[in-house]
């Protein structure tokens, strides 16, 4: 997995609440059997016409959104399915950050394993940001996960909350795989016990 | 010991490994797979030469995008893109050894109906799919999530999760229902009382004696949609109801494991005085028939209510509601029972099982869909289609005017042909009424399967109980 560490860019607004993964990447798209190849799809019933024209009023349409690497979200973002299609749309778009005020919980995890990192903040900060994002490609935002701070454009510095153990698997790119079959033995004990107390499952 | 809720005892059962931070190993009992959410995974064990460490927990059934028409047991008669994903869970199912049901298979079905089905769901389990509507499961008092592919990976590795805790929700529905109002009605009421945000971060118990009263079928209803309202889980303890399903299914414990299994789930219940970080309480007498108006599961109002406003909501909703007003082709103040309707679906996960058929067919006994209506049901899986056959139901069906389909998830998520074209507006018994969810600009209004059949018949949404 590609590490996040620091990441200045560009910030799209996106203030609708609800955002669902049918909108992030329509079913039409889930019968790839690869991982890449999602982005030109990212949002795409928002984002193209019928004919593959572009929507030009989308947000990732506008001149100023189209090299966008974090996105500032409204309420709830991801709900739905669990199609991890969706970050990894996400991602090869080009996106790395996603700030909403909450997430849904199957989107949230997905993000992680695939080097994405969502920043839940409260409603008024997430306004601020917001409106920071609104002011197009020359407000650049930072995010820095070591340190958990969002810093806005004109500098003002949002502090985020992260499970400690998706922040160290985020920083150094690690995969979850790898690190739980090092715990293979504990795995085996577990097995052995439950098998004994619950022989039937 | 301090008293526990039923999620903290089976999360309890299930820790491998806890660490400092409370970051858990879960143990994972049961894993269902499908063709969409899994060749990824099976493809990332192959490149790390990764085995399957428990093939005999796996379950894999094609379900998502297969055709519902008959022939579809030749690849041929499928879209080539489907084709290829089913071929890949054909060829993956045999390379690592996990139990199958293709399509040639009368067993064959949606996933979260064939676990339960084929006794493969139990109480107390861990289960987990690709597949968000896995809180299905948790009917049986089985903690039942869905996961992303990464995850799925992860369980096909190492049989576990990383896992955090999740909070304590307590969803209380009191007293009885009434008469036309069905497990849906309780499951969208209470989206519509927490909103589709109002569970995230927790695992949510539903208790009550109008959940008590609940079918197995009804019950699995009413966690599927756990996840619309953001729930991780959704949880039902188990009781004779559960007991009496589960005995006797193909891969339910017999003889001596029976009676150890029933010692262990007879004591699956949250004790008293345990905590519950949210509570929410719902009159089961209060609860009337329920449609949506929108495009989000929260989008849910009493069938006697109008379309509302966007300045009847506050903050982002705001605009959310106009958005949805206008996908939807709705004027705020319409009567819901003015809305006009060309497609009826029953069918998904949500909604195909036997009990859902019995209950439409019984509003369309010796009646006829209005003209020109498109209404399909598509069975769960195909012992409930056999089942149905068995009982009369599919004839009921048919000489009303619905097409009798095939088992598979058709259009709940409309990835194989079954689809609303451009406008169409469909009553449908599924669980999501997303923008684009039934078909490129289709309008979805989420119901119960009696409500589902009663607008067939007028064409129109309609209070189930003027029919009854």
């Amino acid at each position: 997995m590609e590490k996040f560490e620091k990441l200045t860019g560009i910030a799209a607004p996106m203030p609708l609440v609800n955002i669902d993964t049918d909108m992030i990447i329509p079913k039409r798209f889930l019968k790839s059997i690869k991982r890449t190849g999602f982005g030109v799809s990212l949002f795409d019933e928002m984002r193209y016409n019928r004919d593959g024209s572009e929507i030009a009023d989308f947000v990732l349409n506008q001149p100023q959104y189209r090299e966008a690497e974090i996105l500032v979200a409204g309420d709830n973002f991801g709900c739905g399915s669990s199609r991890e299609h969706a970050p990894w749309a996400i991602k090869d778009f080009g996106i790395r950050c996603i700030i909403s005020t909450s997430f849904a919980d199957i989107f949230y995890n997905n993000s992680f394993k695939n080097g994405i990192l969502p920043i839940v903040l409260p409603q008024e900060q997430v306004d601020v940001l917001m409106k920071d994002a609104e002011k197009g490609s020359n407000a650049r935002m930072t995010i820095d996960l070591e340190n958990q701070v969002v810093t806005s454009s004109d500098g003002e510095e949002f502090p985020f909350e992260v499970d400690s153990f998706k922040k160290h698997c985020l920083l150094n790119g690690l995969d979850d795989i790898g690190l739980t079959m090092e715990k293979a033995s504990s795995i085996d004990t577990f097995e052995a016990q439950a098998s004994q107390a619950r022989p039937w499952v | 010991m301090s008293p526990k809720t039923l999620y903290d005892k089976i999360w309890d059962a299930h820790v491998v490994h806890e660490d400092a931070d409370g970051t858990c190993l879960l143990y994972i009992d049961r894993h269902l797979v499908h063709e969409v959410t899994s060749p990824q995974a099976f493809e990332g064990l192959r490149m790390t030469g990764r085995k399957v460490r428990a093939p005999e927990k796996t379950i894999a059934v094609p379900d998502h995008n297969v055709p519902t028409t008959a022939g579809r047991e030749d690849p041929k008669n499928m879209t080539e893109d489907s084709a290829i994903q089913v071929a890949a869970l054909d060829k993956n199912a045999k390379e690592f050894g996990i139990h199958y049901y293709p399509v040639s298979d009368v067993r064959q079905g949606i996933v979260h109906i064939v676990g339960p089905e084929q006794g493969w769901t139990l109480p107390g389990m861990t289960v987990v799919c690709g597949d968000s509507h896995t809180a299905t499961h948790g009917a049986f008092g089985a903690l039942a999530h869905g996961i992303g592919t990464s995850e799925v990976e992860h369980v096909l590795a190492t049989q576990t999760l990383i896992q955090k805790k999740s909070k304590n929700m307590k969803v209380e529905i009191t007293g009885k229902l009434k008469p036309g109002v069905t497990a849906k009605d309780i499951t969208l009421a209470v989206i519509g009382e927490t909103g589709t945000a109002g569970g995230t971060g927790y695992v949510i118990e539903y208790c009550g004696e109008a959940i008590r009263d609940l079918s197995m079928e009804g019950r699995m209803t009413v966690c599927n949609m756990a996840i619309e309202g953001g729930a991780r889980a959704g949880l039902i303890a188990p009781d004779e109801t559960t007991f009496e399903y589960v005995k006797g299914r193909p891969h339910a414990p017999k003889g001596a494991q029976w009676e150890a299994a029933m010692d262990w789930w007879k004591t699956l219940f949250t004790d008293e005085d345990a905590h519950f970080d949210k509570v929410v309480t719902l009159k089961g007498e209060e609860i009337e028939p329920v449609v949506t108006w929108g495009t989000s599961p929260e989008d849910v109002l009493p069938i006697s209510a109008v379309v509302p406003a966007p300045e009847d909501f506050t903050g982002g909703k705001i605009e959310a509601a106009r958005r949805s007003i206008d996908y939807m082709g709705l004027e705020p103040g319409q009567k819901l029972t003015d809305i006009e309707i060309d497609t009826v679906f029953i069918g998904s996960c949500t909604n195909g099982r036997i009990e859902d058929l019995r209950a439409a067919a019984e509003i369309l006994k010796g009646k006829k869909i209005k003209d020109g209506m498109r209404a399909m049901v598509v069975p769960g899986s195909g012992l409930v289609r056999a089942q149905a056959e068995e009982e009369g139901i599919a004839d009921v069906f048919k000489e009303a005017g619905f097409e009798w389909r095939l088992a598979g998830c058709s259009m709940c998520l409309a990835m194989n042909p079954d689809q609303l074209a451009e406008h169409e507006r469909c009553a449908s018994t599924s669980n999501r009424n997303f923008e684009g969810r039934q078909g490129f600009k289709g309008r979805t209004h989420l119901v119960s399967p009696a409500m589902a059949a009663a607008a067939a018949l007028t064409g129109k949404l309609t209070d189930v109980r003027e029919m009854m």
